[in-house]
């Protein structure tokens, strides 16, 4: 433990506030009485009620849900199928090309992810709306989900499997009886990711949207275009409360179940033999 | 129960009746991973009732040889068949054997009463009779207070009893034990060894046990099949392995070895003459093994066998050299004493501690006699 310096309260909070600052000027501007968005005029929740009464962006936050919740969904199936496949199967042929194209749209340009899709959804001619941004979100995440899932299968004890199997359990339910259920939180937070970046995402939405429907990001950035009003304050400080207990009920779940599992091992110990 | 088991355990010797119909067997099977042969031509017939241990160094194919009996490898040549019938196409979830893994392999989510019962939920079992064969298994294996637990609240040696129990509640035909006491510090392994033989003869099954451990094999099996390199070296019983090694792998292998180089120099009835060359020293062993004169043989004797003594023994002209101490290891039961010869090599003689004290113990650089009788050795002729 290093001991008090100025040198280090400085830093952290100047690395905090370039962090956070932004964020806490957007909460309390919400709360903002005044018209303008840059002029403090008391105290006031009545952004939140015209949030509210405001149905294009409720309808656009619906949307948004929607895409979310089934896009996690499905990208989640998907991409602990690739992880399991790529972790199991040992050396198929054509393994490293498959692994390298599953890694792929983690680094590629979100511009070019959208735009390709929407060539294709163009050459297809598949009505763009609210199915394509799903099919796009699908795209996009289910990689992100194969990376977590893979971490965790990467040291899973496969004699686990084996002993199943042994025991009279065929393949399928191995998988369902076994290996899911301890990949689980995996699986999990693989789908909390995929959801978040769903959530999140602008560009890729953009490209593959079409005439009615139109998610919370898109509808934000068309009417910030239009002027800052105060109820995208408001609007955006719901999203964070959103997120942040979201964030903090995970991690604390986590720490729970690691402090009972520490304390069961611990009186295991004690009582030796 | 162990008054009964002595005599059945002693007549216990299927194998050696040219009548007796092998529960398990192995047909010349063999197992290669690409260039590897992990597993050469191997040809062994295990009965009903056996304890069979796969003896061996790491390496040497007796995980793969059990691996393939539980279906997780497929033979690359050659057949398995357990009573009667061929294995070859048989997943691990339909053959009538069971495994238990050296990892353990408990699954994490369940407790130990689920872990135990898994197996009979696959086989669709009623509930009610789970329910009574896990009790059972919980009360063989003395888990009753641990039912509701799961594996990580369990110390090393109760997870190491919920493996056996859960691998035990199928009834399999055949139990197959991958290195089950590897992770069991030694006084547990040791009681483990017993309740092993015990639980055994108790429930009639064979068991197969995979071993790096010679003395846990010696303890626990009816036979012993020592492996090297893919291959069966030597199949027998506990003491004719120790007693008549065939090769001077298993020799070696098996506790500790003397060996002597040398020419085979007469051979009349049982008994052979060996002009010995490393060390040399002139030998004569009762020992009926078919070989020439002139031929090239070791010599093997186990340190225990080797005398020693300050005084030279009546008769020096064979069986008998001089050298002086140089080591001494004191174990407690027994002295091993390293005795350095003239021409250079060493002999090792065991001594057990039978008195406390000794009047005139053999001490370092003392001048002795090592000496063994002339059927304490054996010839080896690989």
């Amino acid at each position: 433990m290093k001991r008090f310096t100025w040198f280090n309260a400085t830093s952290l909070a100047l690395g905090f506030s370039f962090l956070y600052l932004p964020i806490v000027i957007l909460v309390i501007y919400s709360f903002n009485a005044g018209r303008s968005v840059a002029v403090w005029g008391g105290w006031s929740t009545r952004w939140y009620g015209e949030v509210f009464d405001n149905e294009q962006l409720l309808d656009a936050a619906w949307v948004t849900l929607k895409v979310g919740m089934l896009s996690a969904s499905v990208a989640t199936v998907l991409g602990t199928m690739a992880a399991i496949a790529l972790t199991r199967f040992g050396r198929f042929r054509g393994r490293l090309l498959f692994s390298g194209m599953v890694y792929a749209p983690l680094v590629m340009p979100e511009v070019i992810t959208g735009l390709s899709l929407l060539l294709l959804f163009v050459a297809v001619d598949f009505d763009r709306g609210f199915w394509t941004i799903t099919l796009s979100h699908i795209t996009f995440t289910m990689c992100f989900v194969a990376v977590v899932v893979q971490s965790r299968l990467v040291g899973f004890d496969k004699s686990l499997e084996e002993a199943a199997m042994d025991l009279g359990c065929r393949p399928v339910g191995t998988f369902f009886r076994i290996t899911l259920p301890i990949i689980w939180p995996a699986v999990v937070s693989g789908w909390m990711l995929a959801f978040t970046l769903s959530l999140d995402d602008l560009v890729i939405a953009s490209f593959a949207t079409g005439p009615g429907a139109t998610t919370l990001p898109m509808k934000i950035y068309s009417d910030v275009r239009l002027g800052v009003k105060p109820e995208i304050n408001a609007v955006c400080t719901l999203m964070i409360a959103v997120v942040s207990i979201a964030v903090i009920a995970a991690s604390i779940l986590t720490k729970r179940q690691e402090a009972e599992r520490e304390k069961a091992e611990r009186a295991a110990f004690a009582a030796g033999g | 129960m162990a008054k009964t088991l002595g005599p059945v355990r002693r007549k216990f010797a299927p194998w050696n009746d040219p009548a007796a119909k092998p529960l398990i067997e192995f047909r010349n099977v063999v197992k290669r991973f690409g260039d590897f042969t992990a597993v050469d031509d191997v040809s062994l017939g295990i009965y009903e009732r056996e304890f069979f241990a796969l003896l061996g160094p790491s390496g040497c194919g007796k995980t793969t040889l059990m691996r393939m009996l539980a279906g997780f490898e497929h033979p690359s040549e050659g057949a398995i068949l357990l009573a009667g019938t061929d294995l070859a196409g048989k997943q691990p979830y339909e053959r009538p054997v069971n495994m238990m893994f050296q990892s353990y392999a408990l699954f994490p989510h369940m407790s130990v009463e689920k872990n135990i019962g898994f197996g009979l939920v696959m086989d669709k079992m009623p509930k009610a009779d789970i329910e009574v064969r896990v009790a059972e298994m919980l009360k063989l294996t003395k888990l009753e207070k641990f039912a509701k637990r799961k594996p990580h609240q369990l110390s090393g040696g109760q997870r190491q009893r919920v493996a056996l129990a859960r691998s035990l509640a199928k009834r399999p035909k055949v139990l197959l034990l991958d290195e089950p006491l590897g992770a069991l510090d030694k006084k547990l392994r040791e009681e483990t060894q017993f309740e092993l033989m015990d639980l055994q003869q108790q429930l009639g099954m064979t068991f197969l046990i995979v071993t790096h451990d010679q003395e846990e094999a010696m303890t626990v099996a009816d036979r012993i099949a020592v492996m090297d390199h893919g291959k069966l070296i030597q199949v027998a019983g506990p003491s004719e392995i120790y007693e008549q090694p065939n090769s001077r792998y298993v020799a070696d292998f098996i506790g500790d070895i003397n060996l002597i180089e040398g020419r085979v120099s007469g051979i009349e009835g049982g008994t052979i003459r060996i002009e010995g060359t490393s060390p040399a020293v002139p030998l004569v062993v009762d020992d009926a093994i078919a070989t020439t004169v002139g031929a090239t043989v070791w010599l093997a004797v186990r340190p225990e066998k080797v005398r020693i003594a300050h005084e030279a023994p009546a008769d020096v002209s064979h069986n008998a050299v001089a050298g002086t101490v140089w080591d001494i290891a004191y174990i407690g039961d027994v002295s091993v004493y390293h005795v350095k010869l003239d021409s250079g090599a060493t002999i090792r003689a065991t001594v057990a501690n039978v008195d406390r004290t000794v009047e005139r113990p053999i001490g370092w650089e003392d001048r002795v006699w090592l000496f063994w009788s002339r059927s304490s050795g054996v010839v080896l002729t690989s």
